[in-house]
């Protein structure tokens, strides 16, 4: 971690009260533009003066892109939404637990009152030689600092390694993912709707970002249907101390099951590559099987096939198989 | 227009990245520009073309010839077809991604590499002991040609030489390829330990800091000019009066007239 200093570079603060001016600036500053939501991200970027944006954007006084509504069997989440509200919301309390789980297990109290949902999907890998502000691949190099023989990378990537190595660090992401939730994404006068599984980007496809967010777009809300509200939740999140701590893995899970068999399921783990991974194989595996142990196991071993650790982080090949088998098997969350 | 990346390493030092990706479209404009103002030289100015008479002629005095003439074996036109093969996926799969197509590019990229490099070494192999090796290539007792082609190009009626095998365009051409040609393989062969792949284990400090800049900024170089010449080549191929040349890379063979017409028998020898 470089050592944060006080000065931040300068650069234009804009504070538009409207998403119309919001995205006019992001317009007019394109890919120099820095989009400040709870800024918690934001200001470790900063301060350290590894990013020099020319303007930041701030989006604390846009009142649109705030609170929670319902819309038709589900539930829209602006994006300036901040996650203590998330979780504290009745309806994302009753019908869309695992949601609550999951963002009650960011960081701390005083964190969840200023992040947002907004914020904590579209939030920056915390691979520390990226954040260093050294030239890999993802900050337009030509090198994985984090996977050489003599890497420290305990918390990095076992699946879908491509050159980088770094993993998503969100928590709220895996939930939405496995309740099907749609990401609302402005620019200029295009909206788009992009599945929360497309959201996420894995460096395979594109190295340098870590969502569908191009220069200029502009998430305004987060959309979840009623498609999953209400069945079985599992959350778990696996880290080195209790609170306000990253996840080195954890797991989303939702699933329908009828007298002990199970209808259908989507699980979701995160920390174990660039982007949250939606385990298909595992869903297909178990659809139609008890919900018992042997089904558990046997989704568990499929859920690993290819993961390929690296010197440090074997550890998180069994923590994933384990928070697999306990998704599958496991107890209903209740907020 | 930055003709290179910067980097910085772990101990504060500049470091070479990679090339500029303006390059790529300066290639590209450089190849489009080309296309359009030969093609549009070609339109408006007057060429003399040979009259079927003359040819007709040609034909008449050597009747010994069969009258249909092989130019490609069909190893020569398989090699040609993998390796153009091969050269767009690497190209697609280079550039598609910095004009805004996302997709997984590096597994088709190095595969495409391989197939590039495989079919490279079997060419060099092939040519050196079962094909004419010298007749590709250029040198000095080519400038009467090349003088002859120049001036028939704006137009004059020159009875100066007539190529051999291969016509002084496209032995230039190959001279273009290969040096280009082995710069991205050789570079791109060296920047595959930095990835990772089934065949060997990756080593991302095998070089410099230095030495991996200048690897990948030749990677690149080459890879931009393979841009412009794959135009090129493209256009010639498609232009109605060099349509013979690629028919006979498909089918391999040229007909008697066009051998009479477009090559010299004293440096191509036919026999029957």
């Amino acid at each position: 971690m470089a050592v944060i200093r006080d000065v931040m570079p300068a650069f234009e603060l804009f504070q538009p009260a409207s998403i119309g001016d919001a995205q006019a600036l992001l317009a007019r500053y394109g890919g120099s533009a820095w989009v400040l939501a709870g800024g918690l991200d934001s200001m470790d970027w900063l301060k350290d003066r590894i990013k020099r944006p020319q303007a930041v954007v701030d989006l604390s006084a846009i009142a649109e892109l705030r609170g929670m509504r319902s819309m038709g069997d589900g539930l829209e989440i602006g994006a300036m939404t901040t996650l203590t509200e998330v979780v504290t919301h009745p309806m994302v309390r009753e019908r869309y637990a695992i949601l609550t789980e999951a963002a009650e297990a960011a960081a701390s109290p005083q964190i969840r009152n200023q992040g947002t949902i907004g914020g904590n999907i579209s939030q920056d890998t915390r691979c520390w030689y990226y954040r260093a502000g050294w030239s890999c691949y993802r900050a337009g190099g030509n090198i994985c600092y984090a996977d050489t023989p003599e890497s420290i990378n305990r918390e990095h990537a076992i699946l879908e390694a491509d050159r980088c190595v770094a993993v998503n660090p969100s928590d709220t992401a895996p939930a939405l993912i496995a309740l099907d939730a749609q990401m609302v994404v402005r620019n200029g006068e295009q909206e788009r709707i992009i599945p929360a599984e497309d959201y996420f980007v894995g460096p395979s496809i594109d190295i340098t970002r870590m969502t569908a967010l191009r220069p200029g777009d502009l998430l305004t809300a987060v959309r979840i249907p009623g498609t999953w509200a209400g069945s079985r939740f599992y959350f778990e999140k696996i880290r080195d101390r209790n609170v306000w701590d990253f996840a080195l893995v954890s797991v989303a899970s939702a699933m329908v099951a009828e007298g002990g068999t199970i209808q259908r399921m989507r699980v979701v783990v995160n920390g174990v590559a660039a982007r949250p991974l939606r385990l298909r194989a595992v869903e297909d595996a178990v659809t139609g099987k008890p919900a018992n142990e042997a089904t558990a196991k046997a989704a568990a071993e499929l859920a690993i096939a290819g993961a390929q650790p690296l010197k440090f982080n074997a550890y998180k090949v069994p923590l994933m198989r384990n928070l697999v088998k306990r998704a599958i098997r496991g107890t209903e969350v209740t907020a | 227009m930055n003709l290179f990346t910067w980097g910085q390493s772990p101990w504060g030092q500049a470091i070479l990245q990679h090339i500029s990706w303006d390059l790529f479209w300066a290639s590209l404009f450089a190849g489009l520009a080309f296309f359009v103002a030969h093609a549009s030289y070609m339109y408006l100015s007057p060429h003399r073309k040979r009259k079927a008479e003359e040819t007709d002629a040609m034909e008449a005095a050597r009747p010994e010839l069969p009258k249909q003439i092989v130019r490609h074996g069909g190893v020569a036109r398989l090699f040609h077809w993998v390796m153009a093969a091969a050269m767009f996926t690497l190209l697609l799969t280079a550039f598609l991604p910095i004009v805004g197509v996302k997709f997984a590019w590096v597994t088709w990229h190095w595969s495409a590499g391989l197939v590039l490099a495989a079919s490279i070494v079997f060419h060099i192999v092939h040519a050196s002991f079962w094909l004419d090796f010298r007749s590709i290539w250029v040198g000095p007792s080519d400038l009467p040609e090349l003088k002859a082609e120049l001036l028939r190009e704006f137009g004059h009626d020159v009875p100066g030489p007539k190529p051999g095998k291969y016509p002084l365009g496209n032995r230039l051409y190959h001279m273009a390829i290969v040096f280009a040609g082995l710069a991205v393989v050789v570079t791109g062969l060296l920047m595959m330990k930095r990835v990772r792949t089934p065949l060997f284990m990756r080593d991302p400090y095998m070089l410099s800091d230095t030495t991996w800049g200048i690897t990948y900024v030749s990677h690149g170089l080459a890879g931009v000019a393979l841009v412009g010449l794959v135009i090129a080549h493209v256009y010639f191929a498609i232009r109605p009066e060099k349509r013979w040349i690629t028919r006979s890379m498909i089918l391999g063979r040229i007909t008697r007239r066009e051998y009479l017409e477009h090559h010299d028998p004293d440096r191509w020898v036919v026999t029957r």
